[in-house]
């Protein structure tokens, strides 16, 4: 039966190199003098070193314990003992040093006691993926990513198809064919093994069709089994995860997904095996085949190399001469990195060591001017836009790069491969990616402590609200008992207040007229005994008469009018005044009484101007009205600044909220003004008086140290912002 | 032993830009070769003079931009140019023609844009109708096809050279261009009928040959992969069927049928050689379809309905200036993605 193969965009076919590594059997590759095992060689957090130096270790014995979920052990791959743990340089491009354990072996080569299971079905699920965990299992594709967390499916998720990975589309590169040819059985083992976890509903084994060998070999040990051989065509790169399941299944895995979205999980050929090992023979993963080829290497074939396996000695053994050296590198031609350090061990992630002559892999040409041909993008896998990706990556337009799914690149080489201008394309889509990803922790760093700044600030302004609504309702309480104390005598001065507040308003009204029409006939009065002044006339006297008359009951009616407004406006202040000021604006209310209050203080004065300048009688009277009318519309002006000063003052606190520096250079602002006014007023005492205050005196030193206090806590915000 | 320190990937499809853009040169010979049969050795004359002048430009230039010469002129996108160029223009042409046009093609329109792979404009383009501008005549000037009638030849070797260099006077023997003879008698059926010019085997007479000529040399560059299809396929589509509609839908008197305009003129040195240039065209290859058909319509309506006879110049200067906007809007959908993205702003 023949099954649908899709096609994925682009794709190249470089010389494929594989035949010199791939016709002889996989060889032991021996036991070094020492293994340098790194702590990290798999994708997450390192583990934990678990032995001291000096300890004798055996064989498959745990070096370092897994950190985390997803992170693995590592085991020794002899027994021996602890030579060192310490920092060593390791399989990166970077060729940075990270921590290693350093065995020295005993030449014994003693396991540790172990054991496999052959019916592991009986163990149940998580006893097997706590056996691959322990095992240090992780993909031998090249990704390294701890296959434990791939195999964990999740009960909402259902697995539709297992896909073996047997690709290896690198050139050059035939660990995966040598181990199909030698051990197929085993990993098929392997594979249902997996199948038995996930449960799926097919399980696809996919293998270019330039291996006929490996794919006789996995046929005839699928055979009446679940599991099937899909033969692909050769093309760079079918062994890319997400191309692979493209091609068997016509899916694609959206960007920034997992496979297990669309109901498919891959692993690889190696990691099939690796997984049987630990089962069923109850090995950790300690070795692993890997190819050494290239035309300086004299024995190219596939190895079976012990993790920790430092390079320099295994390419001694496959006959590589140092002078020879012109490259090393770790994995294939397309995707591997250089390796600068004969000292880096092998980890489980490395298929392949490739050592090529000057001849086989040139020096790289000088660059030359993009002329945007446009063969990257007809080969691009994933169908980017390399040729504009380049552009952008350039010119340092990260933004743009981004918008054209740089984050898709799989950074396969295929651009740089065919590129007529020899541009090194995957070197800039590496530097573009990283820029961006230092932009984005950038970034997420600032907005984490933006937002804990605005948590801080929110929860400040929120307690200092608290504090106000508490104090609002302290000032309320205190002046609702006030007024009822107030509203007693005005009852009963005004029983017309006792009555409902519409006869009041009413009653209210009333005098009010009545007080307008009055004042109106003795201003009228007034006038017309101004008039016969100036004119000289007889009846003065009795007009003057008439005026005293008319002003004294114009007076009446205004005090009337305001006892009975007082009153009211007392009980109306207890009663729902408050609510609505406190609802509106306190202060908008004060400013208006002031002006009210101004307002009598003015009319009263130009009443009382007249009255002088008419030679009134009652000149004193008024006199005295207008200081009355003028001390209260002082005393209300008083409060309204005060109200106005006390707004001003909460408007500030709550712009210095923002900035709590600013908050406490206020405070000590304000208790710098504080301390002015009671030195003054003590002053003013000790002027005024031989002696002075001691209350004064009390005063001003509760000030100075306010004010101290204050500067105190400037300082120290300010230290702390610093 | 220093061990070679490079990022993946290490090895490299054979090549460069050099080889890409000489499979160009090669692809030009069948056209050429028909220009010559028909209208003498001029062309040739112009392609050695062009190619001369642009080598020293190519290398004043790069000698003042501080830019290794041997490195740079070996690339050949000079020698692309200028052979572009001097296929463009009239075999008759005098040699101060051929300068001014090859000379501002690579200082102004190349190398004053930051040289090869910078500049906007496809520079033998800009030098083409630099020329047709400034000199209309010298550039309107061309030979009536040879084997038009018993006394039309092509002139030989030392009338080239006349005409290039001695300043001979080509008006004697210049005639016109299927392209012109239909611009000249449209709407004049008996005149048409009756011109020889216009009835070639399929086409304007020696005129389809020269295209045919271009045409293999364009399968020439698809079979090598120096271009894609999307370009031409979509410019001649344009025009095919623009002018199949006008032509037996409106008026056959005054549109002529779509073989006149697919096989006169530059239509395919343009399709297949000019607008495919990669520096200046759209990239993407739904980008590049739409260039290539708007080149078609534009050609299609000038030659109509504008003051020139023949529009590939012209358009495709202009889809020059579209190009980096079709792309923004033209690009392909990602794997993984459901949409293509649109322009430059993030919109998923």
């Amino acid at each position: 039966m023949s099954r649908h193969i899709w096609d994925f965009h682009g794709g190249i076919h470089p010389p494929e190199n594989k035949k010199q590594s791939s016709e002889t059997s996989i060889r032991w590759a021996g036991l070094p003098e020492r293994l340098v095992v790194p702590v990290q060689q798999h994708i997450g957090a390192p583990a934990k070193p678990c032995v001291n130096v000096g300890d004798p270790v055996l064989k498959g014995q745990k070096l370092a314990e897994a950190a985390g979920f997803v992170s693995l052990p590592v085991h020794a791959p002899t027994s021996g003992t602890v030579a060192a743990i310490e920092l060593r340089p390791i399989q990166h491009p970077s060729g940075m040093d990270a921590l290693c354990v350093e065995i020295t072996p005993d030449g014994q080569d003693e396991w540790i006691e172990h054991q496999g299971v052959g019916d592991y079905e009986t163990l149940g699920k998580q006893e097997i993926l706590n056996r691959i965990r322990d095992a240090g299992i992780a993909g031998m594709g090249g990704a390294g990513f701890p296959s434990v967390v791939k195999l964990g499916v999740k009960p909402d998720q259902k697995i539709k198809t297992l896909i073996l990975n047997a690709v290896e589309c690198e050139p050059y590169i035939t660990a995966d064919d040598r181990l199909m040819r030698e051990r197929a059985d085993e990993i098929v083992q392997g594979l249902q093994i997996v199948a038995w976890l996930i449960e799926p509903e097919e399980i696809l084994i996919g293998i270019e069709d330039n291996k006929p060998h490996a794919i006789a070999a996995m046929q005839k040990a699928t055979a009446g089994t679940q599991c099937e051989v899909v033969v692909v065509p050769t093309k760079y790169p079918s062994g890319g995860e997400k191309q692979l399941i493209h091609l068997l299944t016509g899916k694609e895995v959206r960007s920034g997904g997992i496979p297990a979205d669309v109901g498919v999980v891959c692993h690889n050929t190696g990691t099939a095996y690796a997984i049987k090992r630990a089962i069923m023979d109850g090995e950790p993963l300690i070795s692993r085949i890997t190819t050494l080829t290239g035309d300086c290497v004299a024995e190219k074939g596939n190895y079976e190399v012990l993790m920790g396996t430092p390079v320099g000695w295994l390419l001694q053994q496959a006959g590589v001469k140092a002078t020879d050296l012109h490259r090393l590198i770790m994995g294939g031609p397309m995707m591997g990195f250089a390796v600068h350090n004969m000292a880096v061990p092998v980890v489980k992630t490395t298929n392949c060591l490739l050592v090529p002559n000057s001849k086989e892999f040139p020096d790289p040409v000088p660059e030359q001017p993009c002329i945007r041909c446009g063969s990257c993008a007809q080969v691009c896998p994933v169908n980017l836009l390399p040729q504009q990706l380049y552009w952008f990556a350039k010119t340092k337009e990260f933004d743009k790069a981004a918008h054209f799914n740089l984050a898709d690149c799989i950074e396969c080489g295929a651009c740089s491969y065919v590129c007529p201008s020899n541009i090194p394309l995957v070197q800039y889509y590496r530097f573009a990616k990283g820029e961006i990803r230092t932009q984005q922790q950038e970034q997420a760093k600032a907005d984490h402590a933006r937002q804990r700044f605005e948590a801080r600030q929110a929860r400040l302004a929120r307690e200092e609200e608290e504090k106000e609504r508490k104090r609002q309702e302290r000032a309320k309480a205190a002046a609702a008992k006030q007024a009822e104390k107030k509203a007693a005598p005005a009852a009963k001065a005004a029983p017309a207040s006792a009555a409902g507040a519409v006869d009041e308003a009413d009653a209210l009204a009333k005098l009010q007229t009545a007080a307008a029409s009055t004042m109106k006939r003795y201003k009228e009065a007034q006038k017309a005994l101004l008039t016969a002044e100036k004119n000289g006339s007889e009846h003065l006297e009795a007009l003057q008469k008439k005026v005293e008359q008319l002003k004294a009951k114009a007076d009446a009616a205004k005090e009337a009018f305001t006892t009975a407004k007082n009153a009211q406006g007392q009980t109306a202040d207890a009663k729902p005044k408050p609510a609505a000021a406190s609802k509106d604006d306190p202060f908008a209310a004060l400013k208006q009484a002031s002006a009210e209050d101004f307002a009598a203080y003015k009319e009263a004065e130009k009443a009382l101007a007249a009255a002088e300048a008419s030679g009134a009688e009652d000149v004193a009277a008024l006199q005295q009205r207008v200081t009355e009318l003028k001390a209260r519309s002082d005393a209300s002006k008083a409060a309204m600044k005060e109200a106005r000063a006390r707004e001003k003052e909460q408007i500030q606190a709550k712009n210095a909220a923002a900035d709590p520096v600013k908050a406490a250079k206020l405070e000590v602002a304000k208790q710098q003004v504080l301390l002015k006014k009671a030195s003054k007023a003590l002053q003013a005492a000790k002027d005024s008086d031989a002696g002075a205050d001691d209350a004064l005196e009390s005063n001003v030193k509760a000030a100075e140290q306010a004010l101290e206090a204050a500067e105190h806590a400037l300082k120290k915000i300010e230290e702390e912002q610093a | 032993m220093a061990l070679l320190s490079v990022t993946s990937p290490h090895i490299h499809k054979p090549g460069n830009t050099g080889g890409f853009m000489r499979q160009v040169l090669y692809a030009t010979v069948p056209g050429l070769f028909m220009l010559t049969y028909f209208f003498g050795f001029g062309t040739l004359i112009n392609i050695a003079l062009a190619v001369g002048i642009a080598l020293v430009c190519e290398t004043l230039i790069l000698k003042l931009r501080n830019k290794p010469v041997a490195f740079y002129l070996n690339d050949y996108s000079a020698v692309v140019t200028a052979v572009l160029l001097a296929l463009a223009i009239p075999p008759t042409a005098p040699w101060w023609l051929t300068l001014i046009g090859t000379t501002f093609a690579i200082v102004v329109a190349k190398h004053l844009y930051g040289g090869l792979g910078m500049n906007p404009f496809n520079p033998a383009m800009v030098g083409y109708v630099l020329l047709l501008i400034s000199f209309p005549k010298e550039m309107t000037t061309w030979l009536p096809a040879a084997g038009l009638d018993n006394t039309v030849t092509a002139p030989g070797i030392p009338d080239s050279l006349g005409m290039a260099f001695l300043g001979m006077n080509p008006d004697a023997l210049s005639g016109a261009t299927p392209l012109d003879a239909f611009k000249t008698y449209a709407g004049q059926p008996e005149v048409l009928d009756s011109n020889s010019i216009l009835h070639g085997v399929f086409a304007g007479f020696g005129w389809e040959w020269v295209n045919v000529g271009f045409l293999l040399g364009g399968a020439y560059l698809l079979w090598r992969k120096i271009i894609t299809w999307h370009i031409p396929a979509g410019m001649l589509l344009a025009l095919f069927l623009l002018s199949g509609f006008f032509n037996t839908a409106v008026d056959a008197d005054n549109y002529p049928g779509f073989l006149h305009h697919l096989l006169s003129g530059g239509t395919m040195l343009g399709a297949f050689f000019i607008a495919t240039d990669p520096v200046t065209a759209a990239t993407s290859n739904r980008g590049k379809i739409l260039y290539g058909v708007l080149i078609g319509v534009l050609t299609y309506v000038i030659r109509t309905w504008g003051g020139y006879p023949d529009a590939v110049a012209f358009s495709v200067l202009l889809m020059n200036l579209a190009a980096p906007t079709l792309d923004y809007y033209t690009q392909p959908r990602t794997y993984g993605h459901r949409k293509p993205n649109k322009g430059l702003a993030k919109s998923d």
